[in-house]
């Protein structure tokens, strides 16, 4: 038909179609929509539309005092909600200039690996699934449960989880927690063998992977890349190297990187990125100073219950807490932490309020996804979707 | 090289266009004319020296007390050297226009979408500069200080029971 025609680029007059991809559709993982024209299968032209799940948060957060932000930023990388929330609380410590005890520190990093490991997991589990292999993701996602039950012990819950305190964390690891997390470190190696064996060397997903959705390390710096998805393409910049926060200076890993930027390479960045994660909980675990698991910080940290329900000043200390009663100092700071899918920073602004004056999430999600629609240009559209599952575009960072 | 000589530098080059600058938690902080951002910009980018080559963040801020209430921000990163930089310009609410970086770093795209969807400044141009993240037939812009995040014809909620 005469309007269905669209003029392109080359000038020539091909009946090109449009496809809508989206905003709600299985092989997407969340709301993402992308207009496609197509020439047969292959795509001319991603225009793609974000802000389907957009909640307003920085907005929100002018109006909430500090401690009631932490559930805002769960709802940002839901996949990895830990490191955002003490990357938060870590932002409000540079703001108060609060020096935490080392326990806390290798504590932070135990939960931050664990929060990677399940992201990672996700991530490449589902590219396994978008490539038609159901069977590894089936077999590693019980090990995301076990990840989620230790969340479970160290903060009562499991997918949001809005763990920790500003200065430390609510209680001590238990002794169940502990537990569980050594079982999981002696078990997690071998089914993560398991389950990279079962796609690494395998001719279908090498051939649906290889040179697929790839991007050069300058195309990838240009746009704003970071985190596994531009290490794959050959960049080693990771903030826990550079930037290092929480004592990660204590530790020794490896940044693996990649060569082409595709999806095969992003997929074993990811996979040798859980192993080097088990490496800095396993090195964490064994070093795990002896001190407070909280910074001594009255003004901020909350008393504990007990104390809460049998003393006035804990009660009265509480209340101004939760309230944010308590107002904070002037000063502006930017705070990044390697976050899941990339540099995760967040940039506050206080005038001295109960609440920020700005505060703003640089989301890596949102940075690097506006590349997308160039990266599948030319290819087609089954890659076009495992290009999508290997950047790990989550829509709650995306859209805040 | 460190933050004197960056300031050093761009003092050298720019010296007109600087208005003010300071060291926030480290980060050098630099406020500049609307007008020279793009050359700062990519001075910053292509000489090896500062070789700020990655564009980290770009945010809008309002201060509604200013003569120029509305900002960009510009956070800079220099990966080889682990500096970063702040740049910071400002403009009037009735003028808001700040030249596109988008030439310089194509992640700026929607960052400067972003920036206009929730302030309303207008980078000139800009390839596609329309909401990104709100509808786009909303008839404000929502991050602005004088809009208020409740709807205000409501007359149930009193402000002195929230601990507003």
């Amino acid at each position: 038909m005469e309007e269905n025609k669209i003029i392109n680029p080359w000038g020539d007059d091909k009946n090109y179609t449009t496809l809508n991809l989206g905003p709600t559709h299985p092989a997407t993982h969340g709301i993402f929509q992308n207009v496609l024209t197509m020439d047969g299968e292959k795509i001319i032209e991603a225009q793609p539309t974000i802000g389907y799940i957009h909640r307003a948060f920085e907005k929100i957060a002018e109006r909430r005092p500090y401690y009631q932000i932490t559930p805002l930023t769960d709802r940002l990388n839901y996949c990895s909600a830990p490191i955002n929330n003490l990357g938060w609380f870590m932002t409000v410590e540079k703001l108060l200039g609060v020096k935490t005890p080392k326990k806390v520190d290798y504590m932070r990093i135990i939960v931050m690996e664990l929060a990677r490991i399940t992201d990672h997991l996700i991530c490449n589990s589902v590219i396994g699934v978008d490539s038609g292999a159901l069977t590894g993701f089936t077999y590693i996602f019980q090990e995301r449960e076990a990840v989620y039950e230790i969340y479970e012990e160290i903060s009562g819950a499991r997918l949001t989880t809005n763990m920790g305190r500003i200065g430390g964390f609510e209680r001590d690891f238990s002794a169940t927690a502990i537990k569980k997390l050594k079982e999981f470190l002696i078990r997690f190696p071998k089914k993560l063998k398991e389950f990279e064996n079962l796609l690494l060397r395998n001719r279908i997903f090498m051939d649906r992977t290889i040179n697929v959705g790839g991007i050069t390390a300058e195309k990838a710096l240009n746009s704003g890349f970071t985190g596994p998805n531009l290490r794959a393409a050959g960049v080693d910049y990771d903030v826990r190297v550079t930037d290092p926060y929480c004592s990660y200076q204590d530790f020794d890993f490896e940044v693996p990187i990649g060569t082409n930027g595709d999806v095969y390479d992003r997929f074993c960045v990811r996979n040798e990125e859980m192993r080097q994660s088990i490496k800095l909980i396993q090195y964490a675990l064994d070093n795990l100073p002896v001190g407070n698991y909280h910074a001594d910080l009255p003004d901020f940290y909350l008393p504990p219950k007990e104390k809460v329900y049998n003393n006035m000043e804990a009660l009265i200390y509480h209340f101004k807490i939760v309230m944010g009663e308590i107002d904070m100092p002037k000063g502006e700071v930017y705070y990044a932490v390697e976050g899941a899918n990339g540099e995760l920073g967040f940039y506050l602004i206080s005038d001295g309020g109960r609440t920020p004056f700005r505060l703003h999430f640089r989301r890596p999600c949102f940075i690097y996804y506006q590349a997308y629609a160039d990266m599948i240009k030319g290819g087609l559209l089954s890659d076009a979707i495992l290009t999508m599952s290997s950047m790990n575009v989550i829509a709650g960072e995306l859209d805040a | 090289m460190d933050n004197n000589y960056v300031l050093q530098k761009i003092r050298q080059y720019f010296d007109g266009f600087v208005l003010g600058y300071e060291e926030l938690s480290g980060i050098l902080t630099i406020t500049v004319k609307p007008v020279v951002i793009n050359d700062l910009i990519s001075y910053l980018k292509k000489e090896p020296e500062p070789g700020f080559g990655f564009l980290t963040d770009i945010c809008g801020i309002h201060y509604p007390d200013q003569e120029n209430e509305l900002g960009v921000v510009y956070l800079l990163h220099n990966m080889k050297n682990n500096m970063r930089i702040r740049i910071k310009t400002f403009v009037t609410k009735e003028y808001p226009i700040v030249p596109t970086i988008t030439w310089i770093y194509a992640a700026a795209n929607w960052m400067e979408r972003e920036t206009y969807d929730f302030y309303g400044i207008e980078f000139e141009g800009h390839p596609n500069l329309k909401r990104i993240l709100n509808v786009e037939y909303l008839d404000y812009f929502p991050m602005r200080k004088d809009y208020a995040m409740e709807d205000p014809t409501r007359e149930d909620k009193d402000n002195r029971y929230f601990g507003r």
